[in-house]
């Protein structure tokens, strides 16, 4: 019985509520984040991913109350991530009990943020969030500064970084950001598919594969899971090391538990 | 009189979780310095995250050596969590050669990375007890599964203070070490859900005989 995949309910947050996004925009209330976190490490989650969508400032002080709160009654790991913008903003995040922090746009706009946060609190604590995008190029040698992967029907494609949310495109390859975040020092990768997230039809298992296989830190596939099968897929095909997911968990439609028990019966190393 | 656990601060890691989940089982613990308050108290839990020689630095520092050896003398209870399970041994190997507590002998050593697939190991992995008896795993069953965060593990000398081994990749450690009343567990038992919460509870049991 080895080191066991995990499976990470994500909680999209605004001032202590959970929300969740369908392709980023449409929001709509799922309840109380530190009650759900609770929930669902009852019902066996191996850890927890809050972000933040507000993402501002002088909303700070919610978040950390949230953080706060919720080591009080969650007793598995978790992340947090969302607005934050330098090392102060990682101290506070770190100190008020999160187990890690995930940096997206500061990063890419700021990659020293990941080997000051690294260097001081541990790269275990750093996760760099990728917002990922497929562009499909006609043949390899029309973007020769990306990495291009074949993929079905005889197409190739490589994946743009996104930034703010998934607004702002900005050229970078996401493959080459990711080999760069970890260089820097972070310890994980979470992986958000922006073609995938919020359609429920499953992980982008090209891109999941061609981190997991390129990067030696854990990669956490995100974006486009809707039943178990497309977990078990994110692991066995995509090679991931965690599977993050929001809406089949909160909605109860198919409990942890459930999703667990399959991914095993699949031969996937899993705690149950 | 309430129970008197206290958690050791020497500026290495997260304390806050620990202190949160002994306060689940509703025991008010403190997070000091102070040789006093350690030295007084029921049980005292040695936390940490970061890098074995300047977590000893920091124990250094704060003059805090002599009195967890003060502990050993006085057989009080004592808890290590991670890098505070390799602080007890004999010697680390992080970033150099350092000097341990030398309460458990044997040495801390780096993860071989043509044996594992990723350093360091971050997640969840299973125990298999090699002594059901140990009060610290009472109400556990073998081979549950607690979270492990670390690329460093403690060799013991004598194997009868194993008492739990954890398989990654091809290397087979010990991630539950005892040796009177001295406990340490490689893992984070305040971040392991049920079981872990089980672990500190059966501690704070001990404390209590």
């Amino acid at each position: 019985m080895p080191l066991t995949k995990r499976i990470i309910p994500c909680l999209d947050v605004t001032e202590g509520r959970v929300v969740k996004g369908t392709r980023f925009i449409n929001l709509r209330d799922a309840g109380d984040a530190v009650e759900l976190g609770a929930f669902y490490d009852d019902q066996g989650a191996d850890e927890l991913v809050f972000l933040d969508i507000t993402a501002s400032s002088d909303k700070r002080k919610i978040l950390i109350e949230l953080v706060e709160r919720t080591g009080e009654q969650v007793f598995i790991p978790f992340t947090v991530g969302g607005g934050l913008r330098t090392v102060k903003d990682i101290k506070e995040i770190l100190r008020a009990g999160a187990d890690k922090i995930s940096l997206n746009t500061a990063a890419v706009k700021n990659p020293k943020l990941i080997s000051e946060g690294a260097k001081i609190f541990g790269a275990q604590c750093i996760v760099t969030a990728i917002d990922a995008k497929r562009v499909y190029v006609e043949a390899p040698e029309y973007a020769k500064d990306k990495v291009i992967i074949k993929i079905d029907n005889d197409r190739y494609c490589w994946w743009e970084v996104y930034i703010h949310g998934g607004r702002t495109p900005t050229g970078k390859d996401a493959i080459l950001w990711g080999e760069e975040a970890t260089n820097l020092g972070s310890g994980e990768i979470l992986l958000t598919s922006m073609d995938k997230d919020g359609t429920r039809d499953g992980y982008d298992l090209e891109l999941t594969k061609a981190f997991s296989e390129r990067l030696n830190v854990p990669i956490i596939a995100s974006g486009g899971a809707g039943n178990p099968q497309h977990i078990i897929d994110a692991f066995s095909l995509g090679k991931a090391d965690a599977a993050l997911a929001a809406s089949i968990f909160h909605y109860n439609e198919y409990p942890i538990k459930i999703v667990k028990q399959e991914c095993k019966k699949s031969g996937i190393s899993m705690r149950l | 009189m309430p129970l008197n656990i206290t958690i050791i601060d020497y500026e290495m890691g997260n304390l806050k979780s620990i202190y949160k989940c002994l306060k689940h089982l509703n025991i008010e613990a403190k997070i000091t310095d102070n040789p006093k308050l350690i030295l007084d108290s029921d049980g005292v839990i040695l936390p940490g995250v970061g890098a074995f020689g300047d977590a000893m630095m920091h124990l250094k520092e704060k003059n805090l050596i002599p009195i967890i050896k003060q502990l050993i003398k006085d057989n009080k209870p004592l808890f290590g969590v991670c890098l505070g399970l390799h602080l007890l041994y004999s010697k680390g190997y992080e970033m150099g050669e350092f000097e341990g507590l030398d309460i458990i002998q044997g040495e801390v050593i780096i993860f071989d990375n043509s044996k594992v697939d990723k350093i360091p190991q971050i997640g969840w992995n299973n125990v298999e007890f090699q002594n059901d008896k140990h009060f610290l795993i009472q109400g556990i069953p073998n081979n549950s599964y607690f979270y492990f965060v670390h690329s460093f593990y403690g060799i013991p000398k004598n194997k009868e203070q194993v008492v739990g081994l954890t398989k990654y990749g091809e290397i087979e450690f010990c991630s539950i070490v005892s040796k009177d009343n001295v406990f340490a567990t490689q893992f984070h038992p305040e971040k392991s859900s049920k079981y872990g919460i089980q672990i500190y509870q059966n501690f704070v049991d001990f404390c209590k005989r």
